[in-house]
């Protein structure tokens, strides 16, 4: 009766992959536009309001902004293609150098975070869904309410008042020297990896906690149940393996939103990632930076969107063959 | 188990809703081994919820209050959820209504026997699961227990469920409609493969299913539940033929049969709701023998002959079961009023056929029902028709008209002449539009004369339609969720006549009622069919309600006619070998 068509896992890995890369391509269109409209230009952000427009004119060829828009995009993807993100305008150095360390200190926070935040979600999800109205569950509801509603930057301040500035257990900024990982100073991530967490948990431990109590009430677990299955078996190969999909999901989600939220934690704590180097750049027009910032934002969700699809075909097996 | 000990004994059963309500009370069955027990009964009856009780399991936050459940001698209430995990699955096995959400969409076929096995304690070895599966017919093989649930058939998928069931090898099985959804061939063989099973096995069947039909050829006894009781009881071809409670007499009055064509006859009114069934016998609003003692108290139950019991205070002057010949018509030879012909349609690019050169005509005042299984492409013709669809190739014409492939491109008035009714009443109406509202609105779009007279006029039509199609008066300002399936499939019923349309397509209009309930909207739309002088397209896969409504019959299978002629030729004496095969799986009394 139902065919059986085994679609092959690297077939759907390709095609997924060559969506991403159309997916980026437009996004390198997007920024490139976006970056054109900013207004005013580089040339004058750099000259200030002593500019001559002699001058002006002199720096902009200088810097190539008098190029068709066309070309100037050809050659900026074309340099991206070979690995060459441009040059910063306003410090004069390739942007590779400028913000492959910030780039290093980003992903360590994130990564830190992830570490401990998938675990805990997972774990405080599962206890919730499958005891849904007691105790745990009520409590935990409450505190996460709390922590969707108030945004990060105030959870970050109220940290920063709490730990540094009350109790002085730890410093209120990430002042990470250049150059050096900041996993050498763990007393300077703790605060940003706090926030991002108090943040983050809210959102994945609601959204795990629906995926599980939604498969805890599906007819399937009722049924293994009537079976006459332990009940810890039940939350394993039943619940656990039809919530997970959505976990995975969630997972995915709260990784981009780290990428995206981590722009206002490094704010709050002046810690040295990307999100700071895109705002700073942004005020001072270095557009060749915001542009490689940007465009690496989006690979990163990109990619993690990827993995995140190829993590759920691997998980219900209903996607991987078609009827 | 001792030798003597029913395999289910379910004795003076209380289940409570969480508001205290009462879903089933002082229900008393009992289940011999190599007995199969049918308990059938209409939607809210509380049949499920006994199916689950004698599992020890309610559901919802409904809790069992009372009585006492034995599955081979052993008291199953009062038991411990860790004793009761013992016996579940092991003595007493439950077998879903629906096994496609029942499975573990991310488990393999084997690993749910393997499961099932091993949380009893027995060895889950390949060989163990192979002869499981291949007990109820499925392939054993290896590459089958590494199936995936969703790449079953629904068959397979209900195979496998009861293999889980079986597995242990229970004393009793509860079976919860494990037909319903398939369609009747499938459904024909899994009945074969049950009462197979009581029979090598010694297995005793809980049987449960609102088709008193379906089960009268694999039953050994039946007990009919009516609003939580079970109102009559006794062996299966005794009570069929001579049925002690009005309902079950009524029940058999109102079962379409293919077999026996006869004039169905429904039961009037409706279940009264969980917290509002009356005081005395829960029947006594629809029952036409009701008397005051019936309506003081709940009869008691009483044997009116050996092995029977009934719960009625009449149950001697119940009348035996008369069957009306269907009223006889004359053949329709107007004009045709409806012509299809070389109709193709395909879904996904082609790869799905759903109509492959269909051609027929419809003459005026003629039924022509549409049968086919799932998959046959009957809706979609239907659709077509009624400008839902577009055909990718093919001519419909009305009344020598030809019509536009969607029901935008055609006229107002071709559109007021071509009505439909559609298969789920909770979900064609507007939720927010009461009754005469939904009535009254095609009145201002498509109407001819009302449009003039304005709201006033058209909500007087609209008033007097509803009459027609027998909606109680009070409850004509009533908003879709406060009536039941009937009453808003006449609302439906009355939304599509209201505009005086020449043909009504009728797109499986009772298969999401209740028996009793689809025999009264059948009478209702042969009296209006009389009345008003309709032609129909009636779509259906229920070879009974062709025999019921139909002139003619059109026999679909995957999207092309395999057979098509007057009713009663094609029932009984089918030429294809599809429609032979159709016609013996369709359940009938008569056999």
């Amino acid at each position: 009766m139902a065919g059986v068509k085994r679609q092959s896992l690297g077939g759907l890995v390709a095609r997924r992959v060559g969506i991403a890369v159309v997916l980026l391509w437009i996004v390198s269109l997007l920024v490139f536009a976006a970056t054109q409209v900013l207004p005013g230009d580089t040339a004058s952000a750099i000259l200030g309001k002593t500019a001559t427009p002699d001058s002006l004119a002199q720096l902009r060829a200088q810097l190539g902004l008098d190029r068709p828009l066309l070309q100037q995009y050809t050659d900026w993807l074309g340099g991206l293609l070979h690995g060459d993100l441009g040059r910063s305008l306003a410090a004069g150095l390739p942007v590779g150098d400028l913000i492959g360390d910030r780039v290093g200190a980003t992903l360590t926070l994130a990564a830190v975070t992830l570490v401990l935040l998938v675990p805990l979600a997972l774990l405080l999800g599962v206890l919730t869904g499958t005891r849904r109205d007691g105790k745990l569950d009520q409590v935990v509801s409450w505190i996460t309410l709390a922590g969707v509603a108030v945004p990060e930057f105030v959870t970050g301040t109220l940290l920063a008042l709490l730990l540094a500035t009350w109790l002085g257990w730890l410093p209120a900024v990430s002042l990470i020297p250049p150059g050096e990982s900041p996993l050498a100073h763990p007393q300077y991530m703790v605060l940003p990896v706090l926030t991002l967490l108090v943040a983050g948990l809210a959102s994945t431990v609601r959204l795990v906690r629906v995926g599980v109590a939604q498969a805890a009430a599906a007819d399937y677990t009722e049924m293994a149940r009537l079976s006459g299955i332990p009940e810890r078996r039940v939350v394993r190969r039943w619940v656990l393996p039809n919530a997970l999909a959505a976990g995975v999901q969630v997972i995915a989600l709260t990784a981009q939103w780290l990428v995206g939220g981590i722009v206002i934690v490094e704010t709050v704590f002046q810690y040295p990632g990307i999100g700071q180097t895109l705002v700073q750049s942004v005020q001072s027009q270095d557009i060749p930076v915001v542009q490689a910032v940007a465009l690496l934002i989006a690979a990163i969700y990109v990619l993690l969107n990827l993995l995140a699809d190829i993590a759920l075909v691997l998980l219900v097996p209903r996607l991987r063959s078609a009827r | 188990m001792s030798a003597d000990a029913a395999a289910l004994e379910i004795a003076g059963l209380v289940v409570r809703a969480p508001g205290g309500a009462a879903i089933v009370e002082q229900v008393e069955l009992t289940v011999r081994g190599a007995e199969i027990v049918a308990l059938v009964g209409e939607s809210g009856s509380g049949k499920t919820t006994c199916g689950l009780a004698a599992l020890g399991f309610a559901r919802d936050g409904a809790r069992i209050d009372g009585g006492s459940v034995r599955v081979a001698g052993r008291e199953l209430l009062g038991l411990g959820e860790r004793e009761l995990r013992g016996v579940r699955g092991r003595h007493v096995s439950y077998v879903p209504q629906n096994p496609g959400s029942a499975l573990n969409p991310a488990m393999r076929v084997g690993d749910h026997l393997r499961e099932l096995l091993r949380a009893h304690g027995r060895a889950g070895d390949d060989a163990v699961v192979q002869a499981a599966l291949e007990r109820v017919h499925l392939p054993g093989e290896r590459a089958f227990r590494r199936r995936w649930p969703h790449q079953l058939s629904g068959g397979q998928q209900q195979r496998l469920a009861i293999a889980l069931a079986l597995a242990c090898e229970p004393a009793v099985a509860v079976m919860d409609e494990p037909t319903t959804g398939l369609d009747v061939v499938t459904q024909a063989r899994i009945l074969d493969e049950v009462r197979r099973l009581r029979d090598a096995s010694g297995l005793g069947v809980l049987y449960i299913s609102h088709d008193l039909a379906a089960v009268a050829s694999i039953a050994d006894r039946i007990a009919v539940m009516y609003a939580g009781r079970v109102v009559e009881q006794g062996p299966a071809a005794e009570l069929l033929a001579r049925p002690c409670h009005p309902y079950t007499r009524g029940l058999l009055a109102s079962l379409p049969d293919h077999r026996e064509p006869r004039r169905l006859r429904g039961i009037g009114g409706a279940v009264a709701a969980l917290d509002a069934r009356p005081a005395g016998c829960a029947f006594a609003p629809r029952c036409p023998l009701a008397s005051d003692a019936c309506r003081a108290q709940a009869p008691p139950l009483t044997s009116p002959a050996a092995d029977r019991a009934v719960r009625c205070f009449h149950a001697a002057q119940t009348p035996p079961p008369a069957f009306e010949p269907l009223p006889q018509r004359a053949a329709a030879d107007g004009a045709a009023l409806l012509a299809v012909r070389d109709l193709r349609v395909s879904f996904g690019g082609g790869d799905v056929v759903a109509a492959d050169d269909v051609g027929f005509a419809l003459a005026r005042g003629e039924c022509l029902a549409l049968v086919g299984e799932s998959g046959s492409g009957k809706t979609t013709i239907a659709r077509c028709v009624a400008g839902l669809q577009r055909p990718d190739g093919g001519e419909i014409a009305l009344a020598g008209e030809p019509l536009a492939g969607f029901a935008r491109g055609r006229t107002r008035e071709q559109r007021r002449r071509l009505q439909i009714v559609f298969q789920n009443p909770y979900q064609s109406l507007n939720p927010r539009e009461t009754a005469i509202e939904a009535v009254a609105r095609p009145l201002r779009e498509l109407g001819r004369d009302h449009a003039a007279g304005g709201r006033a006029a058209s909500l007087r039509a609209a008033e007097q339609m509803l009459e027609r199609v027998q909606l109680p008066r009070r409850l004509a300002h009533s908003r879709p969720a406060a009536l039941s399936g009937g009453e808003l499939q006449r609302v439906a019923i009355a939304r599509a006549l209201v505009v005086e349309p020449e043909l009504l397509l009728c797109d499986e209009i009772t298969s999401a009622l209740d028996v009793s309930v689809q025999a009264a909207v059948l009478e209702l739309l042969g009296g209006l069919r009389d009345e008003l002088g309709l032609t129909l397209l009636f779509i259906t896969h229920d070879l009974g309600v062709v025999a019921a409504i139909a002139d003619r019959v059109l026999v679909l299978q995957r999207g092309s006619v395999v057979e098509t002629g007057p009713v009663g030729q094609v029932v009984r004496a089918p030429a294809q070998p599809y429609t032979q095969e159709l016609v013996a799986a369709a359940p009938s009394l008569s056999r």
